[in-house]
């Protein structure tokens, strides 16, 4: 490792725990949130220092931008810190030091443990099954073929994280602008059909190279979250479309488990596919997981049951 | 590199507990929670590069926690806004 | 790859480099949101454009340079639009320009030279 990569690693280390400490620390909420989405951006760079593009991409558009915008919407609603009623509850002054003396004791044998960790390294048996998978890309060929149950199971618990936004009242109404901002709508048009080009690059990509179904989500998501912003998406709010609303959110997962259960019928396991059907099953689930996915960012975003 | 990013992983780690610990707003629990994953999935990638080539499957792993961690994050600050909201009901 | 190009690209990316410590600079030094997404936007933006082409030109073949000019122009799209929202958001919550303290003496001392 040269110098120079060695003075690069340092300066990203030093600013990811800078970051961190005022995420945490800083008395200003508003400020912490900030510096919180330029924390997750600092990580996105970190994950491709260590070889990790998938996650880079999907870092990138969903830490960043989807937690960000969440939390800055979040932020706008909460009363200010100094109103009363916002402490849950007062922990005793002197149970404190020693629960920080123990984190720090904690984190210094992770530190020291972490070399000791077993580190498998199913490198080798992964690339002696890509060939059976359909895809020619490794973390592809794991997310949707030889662990496909854990992306199923995924799916399913986004799923119940909207279902449990939207059951808590109706779709939060946006404050009025404090003035007419037409470059907002204007944003949104130019940057639409990006929107759409680079999550169908990125998915069409995810077979051979890094990319997949998450990143084109996640960008799909984003686009849509810009597009709430500009109150472009009227139809989610009409009665007339709620059905097809739903039958949308729920189609990645309807998907997924028709494909597990074919799996089953014609070889007798959940989720194995034949090595025939294997490229266009895969492609199919993508897609219906990136298209459902991008709704269901959507949908967390609107932080209740629209059409109500 | 790799240990060099695991002691800055424990050390976020660290850090995270004691600002969970050291906070009574909602916010900066989820804030501190959210840090926290991000530390765990730094460890679980630097568990990944083996002498033998990059292991896919915790990459797979960290790929799935972070939509699981957004999903979360969106859940407890859905939960947050209407908690502050029934409150302020409440107290007029 | 010939010799000058490697060079002309350094360069790019040294300037693209000194033109963003300037604009971070100028953010942490001006006084108001006005002058401070002034230095953002500017500096910021021709800084981005500096280091893009700089990069562009160690790309692979053209449609890598393409897709690197590319992320240079929606930077481009989003901070203007942005900042403009940001201004007119700050100008219609009552956010009042920063005054230089010496402009009243100024206006006074103009007067007798006209």
């Amino acid at each position: 490792m040269t110098a120079l990569t060695l003075g690069f690693d340092l300066l990203l280390a030093a600013g990811l725990v800078w970051l961190g400490w005022q995420a945490l620390f800083l008395p200003r909420r508003f400020a912490a949130v900030v510096h919180f989405m330029a924390f997750n951006l600092l990580m996105a760079l970190v994950w491709v220092r260590l070889e990790a593009p998938d996650i880079a991409l999907a870092e990138a558009a969903i830490g960043a931008g989807v937690t960000g915008a969440l939390l800055l919407t979040a932020l706008g609603r909460l009363p200010s810190a100094a109103a009363v009623g916002s402490h849950p509850q007062q922990w005793h002054r002197y149970w404190r030091y020693p629960a920080i003396f123990a984190a720090c004791v904690g984190a210094g044998w992770l530190a020291w443990g972490v070399q000791r960790l077993p580190r498998p390294g199913l490198a080798a048996e992964v690339t002696a099954e890509l060939d059976a998978t359909g895809v020619s890309h490794a973390v592809t060929a794991v997310l949707l073929n030889i662990r496909a149950l854990d992306t199923l199971l995924e799916v399913a618990v986004m799923l119940g994280a909207v279902m449990l936004v939207w059951s808590l009242g109706p779709a939060l109404r946006p404050f009025a602008p404090a003035t007419s901002l037409p470059g907002l709508p204007a944003l949104s048009r130019l940057l639409h059909p990006l929107f759409l080009l680079v999550p169908t690059y990125l998915l069409w990509r995810g077979a051979h190279a890094p990319g997949g179904a998450f990143p084109a989500g996640a960008v799909l998501g984003a686009g849509g979250i810009l597009l709430l912003l500009a109150d472009r998406v009227g139809w989610m709010q009409q009665p007339r479309f709620k059905t097809l609303l739903r039958l949308l959110l729920v189609a990645g997962l309807a998907l997924f488990l028709a494909v597990g259960l074919g799996g089953l019928l014609l070889t007798g396991t959940f989720l194995a596919i034949p090595q025939a059907l294997a490229k266009s099953a895969i492609l199919a689930v993508e897609v219906a997981t990136a298209l459902s996915i991008a709704l269901m960012l959507m949908a967390l975003y609107l932080y209740g049951e629209p059409g109500r | 590199m790799s240990l060099y990013y695991a002691v800055v992983a424990a050390l976020l780690c660290g850090m995270a507990v004691i600002g969970l610990f050291r906070t009574d707003d909602l916010l900066r629990r989820i804030l501190a929670l959210n840090v926290l994953a991000s530390a765990t999935f730094l460890l679980l990638v630097t568990l990944a590069r083996t002498d033998s080539g990059i292991d896919p499957v915790p990459h797979v792993m960290v790929l799935t926690g972070i939509v699981v961690a957004v999903s979360t994050t969106a859940a407890a600050l859905g939960l947050t806004i209407r908690a502050h909201e029934r409150r302020h009901e409440e107290s007029q | 790859m010939t010799e000058w190009h490697e060079a002309l690209s350094h360069l790019l990316i040294v300037a693209g480099a000194l033109f963003f410590l300037t604009g971070s600079l100028g953010f942490i030094r001006f006084p108001d949101v006005f002058t401070r997404l002034h230095a953002l936007t500017k500096a910021d933006n021709l800084g981005l454009g500096l280091l893009c082409s700089g990069l562009a030109l160690q790309a692979g073949g053209l449609a890598e340079a393409a897709k690197i000019m590319l992320v240079w122009l929606l930077v481009l799209l989003a901070s203007g639009i942005g900042a403009t929202l940001v201004a007119s958001t700050a100008d219609a919550c009552g956010i009042r320009p920063w005054q230089n303290r010496t402009g009243a003496s100024r206006e006074a001392r103009r007067e007798p030279h006209e």
